[in-house]
């Protein structure tokens, strides 16, 4: 809190020339803005998304359409479950993402490795729920262009629903899949010693703010569309 | 933060305090809202759903705020590069104001002047047993829109031009 107070001496120095006035790397203010500019395209299909069920009489119940998970005996519904079990794993993934970075300032090597594993893993198991809940659908007749569901009313349903929900669900998981291939390829830089050669983990931090943003972005669909 | 920690030690153990502080905070906030959500389903009342939905809202909000200020460490940047990043973001109360709003008024234009938008509204289709679109996986995608076809005919797969489907 007490870093950020303005109108220090400090202030007058770091705009004063000869070092980045942000006081942090050239990659990780471009990152920052990276993710902003995602946060704006994401926005706009959520924002759409509100706009058209807005514009609507009916929609579908998102506790009727996702009551289903793995391994579920026939006819047991379970609303909510299986996607608090995918969120629980983005969030724990954070966790350990934000480990891998602080083990990374400490130049932990053992810490990194350890820690970004879990994270990679983390994202491998969140995919595979995707996938298992798009398959799902898929087999309940729902894809992009074809709604099988009702409106909560009883009311025929448009395929606005489907559509944005493969849209945006799709969206979002091609960011975790991005996300994991980062991943993957920052933990076999630091397998191949290419941080300690540099003398910093930095990178390490740069891959830590697309994966935490992904998940920031896991926690509006999973409320916009499972819970509103 | 105070600076007087200026040992390496005990800022390590402030940074991990951080972490695992709001590592539980995230996770109080889902299993609220999850337990909202559960709550929400046996409801029927619409003030009360609607004041239910918007603590969701503030609570993902707050869930933003927190990965954001601490997982990704923008709390502990300089002000002025927090300030280009919340700035431009801020746009975003107009975006979510305007389009919702547009949105809302554009069905109420429509179930003013428009009796078939409104008659759709009033429709019961038959509701489809998912257990069995299960087993004919491949036949429940074309048996879905022939349902509903049979009724108000919104199928765009068999032709028929005097009908539009009404999205």
């Amino acid at each position: 809190m007490s870093t950020t107070t303005t109108a220090s001496p400090n202030e007058a120095k770091l705009w004063g020339g000869g070092k980045s006035p942000f006081n942090s790397e050239y990659g990780k203010v471009m990152m920052w803005y990276f993710l902003m500019s995602d946060a704006f395209t994401f926005g706009a299909f959520l924002i759409s998304y509100g706009t058209v069920r807005f514009s609507t009489n009916g929609w579908p119940n998102s506790n009727e359409v996702f009551r289903s998970f793995p391994f579920a005996p026939e006819g047991v519904h379970a609303p909510l479950v299986f996607v608090s079990i995918m969120t629980f794993i983005l969030i724990v993934s954070s966790v350990t993402m934000v480990l891998a970075v602080h083990a990374g300032k400490n130049m932990d090597k053992q810490g990194v490795v350890r820690n970004m594993i879990l994270t990679i893993i983390g994202g491998i198991a969140f995919l595979s729920c995707q996938a298992w809940e798009w398959n799902h659908l898929f087999h309940e007749g729902a894809w992009w262009g074809a709604n099988p569901f009702l409106n909560a009313d009883g009311t025929a349903s448009s395929t606005n629903f489907t559509n944005f929900f493969f849209t945006i669900t799709g969206f979002h998981g091609f960011h975790v899949f991005s996300g994991v291939v980062i991943n993957i390829i920052m933990l076999i830089m630091t397998l191949m010693d290419k941080f300690e050669q540099r003398g910093h983990y930095l990178m390490i931090e740069k891959a830590g703010l697309y994966w935490h943003f992904v998940d920031l972005v896991w926690v509006f669909v999973f409320t916009i569309f499972y819970l509103l | 933060m105070s600076h007087s920690h200026t040992d390496h030690e005990a800022h390590n153990a402030e940074a991990m305090a951080e972490i695992k502080k709001v590592t539980i905070i995230l996770s109080v906030f889902t299993i609220v809202e999850l337990i909202l959500g559960f709550w929400m389903m046996s409801l029927t009342s619409h003030s009360l759903i609607l004041a239910i939905k918007g603590t969701i809202v503030i609570l993902m909000m707050a869930k933003a705020f927190y990965i954001v200020a601490y997982f990704m460490h923008l709390k502990h940047e300089v002000k002025n590069l927090i300030m280009t990043i919340i700035v431009p973001l801020l746009l975003f109360v107009w975006f979510i104001g305007a389009f919702l709003w547009d949105g809302s008024s554009f069905r109420n234009l429509r179930n003013d002047y428009d009796p078939y938008f409104k008659e759709q509204a009033t429709i019961k289709v038959e509701k489809k047993e998912h257990g069995a679109a299960k087993h004919e996986a491949a036949d429940a995608k074309h048996e879905a829109p022939a349902a509903k076809h049979e009724t108000i005919g919104t199928s765009h797969e068999t032709a028929k031009p005097e009908v539009e489907p009404y999205y």
